[in-house]
């Protein structure tokens, strides 16, 4: 019975944390997070269009204190950015499946 | 005992033989290999298409659908890019304000050598485009350098391309590890997959040409540049090469590189290499 309780706390926590309105912190430490995945992927010469308008509707919505969008929208573009990274890795070598021999 | 000793030092021998075997080959095949890679890339496409005549690669969608290519052959007849040939024409001949002109820059005054481009140069230790070439020599005179992706660039080198027509396309590879690792790196950026769309320029260009990508039929990569630089219905003007790479990279939703940057100038070299004997037709029409 303790447990069950325990646990029906710890998830109407959880549910309440995350249903939170997002603030200017919460925007500003995903928004690094995307930049800085975007910046390396950037780096690898593989950058996506999708990432940079997801950084510049992130920056649009918190401009405009959206903060619950501008903060959706970096984790988005953090996403996106990571996926670039892992096709860039994985194209050091996957390329070669495609070549005319 | 001699007999047990005599098999294991014989197996040994052909154990060691097979990985000596086996390890030259996958040497050979990671070596740079310009000539096999040339012959195994238009055999591709001729086998893949054996009903298309070698020197048709070069017009594209054109030679992959009959009917496109009936209305393609009547446009010829007033094509859409006379306009940037005679603007061309008349920019290459017009001097600097130095009193030089673009024939002081270029082998045989500049007249019949778009089939010499790109080219590795050897001082440099890269690979040069004729875009390019344009602007080095635009700054040599003191002129301000075009931008590599609009009309003026565009209408040089049709006239260039146009006084080329005909003549198959002479790209060499100097013995020089530099020349190597351009044109293998120009190969691997033809091949990787890049954008959020997870395409190469060989997902369409070889594993597709013929087939539509929404209402355009895609053009084989064997040739593909030899018809540069281009009047697009779509783009209604005319492209250059530049243009065609950042456009290509922008479908796939990849962020361009700058024009005229190594991987593009690689990838030129590379694609321009493997077409080898297939004749300059630029400028060229498409849809």
């Amino acid at each position: 019975m303790k447990r069950s309780l325990a646990l029906a706390m710890l998830l109407v926590a959880s549910l309440a944390s995350s249903a939170r309105a997002a603030n200017e912190a919460d925007y500003k430490a995903a928004y690094a997070a995307a930049e800085a995945a975007s910046r390396e992927a950037a780096g690898m010469r593989n950058q996506w269009t999708v990432t940079v308008s997801a950084l510049a509707a992130a920056r649009k919505a918190a401009d405009g204190g959206d903060f619950d969008r501008a903060v959706a929208a970096a984790r988005e573009a953090e996403a996106l950015a990571k996926a670039s990274i892992f096709q860039a890795t994985s194209e050091k070598e996957a390329w070669k499946a495609m070549e005319i021999r | 005992m001699k007999q047990r000793a005599a098999i294991l030092l014989g197996s040994a021998f052909v154990a060691l033989a097979a990985l000596v075997l086996v390890a030259t080959r996958v040497v050979a095949a990671d070596k740079v290999d310009p000539v096999a890679d040339a012959k195994a890339f238009q055999n591709f496409f001729f086998q893949k298409f054996p009903n298309v005549k070698h020197e048709d690669f070069v017009n594209g969608p054109y030679s992959m659908n009959e009917d496109m290519k009936r209305q393609w052959q009547e446009k010829e007849e007033f094509p859409p890019y006379e306009f940037a040939l005679d603007a061309g024409k008349e920019m290459f001949a017009t001097p600097f304000k130095n009193g030089k002109t673009y024939a002081d820059c270029f082998p045989n005054g500049g007249i019949g050598i778009r089939q010499n481009y790109p080219y590795f140069d050897e001082k440099e230790g890269k690979v040069v485009t004729l875009e390019l070439a344009l602007n080095r020599c635009r700054e040599a005179n003191g002129e301000a350098p075009y931008s590599y992706v609009k009309d003026e660039m565009a209408s040089l080198t049709a006239y260039m391309a146009y006084t080329s027509r005909g003549k198959p396309m002479e790209i060499k590879i100097p013995d020089d590890p530099r020349a190597l690792a351009a044109y293998e790196n120009g190969k691997r950026y033809f091949y990787t997959r890049r954008g959020q769309l997870n395409f190469s320029c060989a997902s369409c260009h070889v594993q597709s040409p013929g087939e539509r990508i929404r209402a355009e039929t895609l053009a084989p990569a064997l040739g593909i540049l030899n018809a540069m630089p281009i009047y697009r219905s779509e783009w209604s003007g005319m492209g250059t090469t530049s243009r065609r790479f950042v456009t290509c990279n922008s479908q796939t939703r990849a962020v361009p590189l700058e024009p005229q940057s190594d991987e593009y100038r690689d990838v030129e070299y590379f694609l321009s290499y493997v077409a080898n004997g297939l004749p300059i037709s630029g400028p060229g029409a498409r849809p």
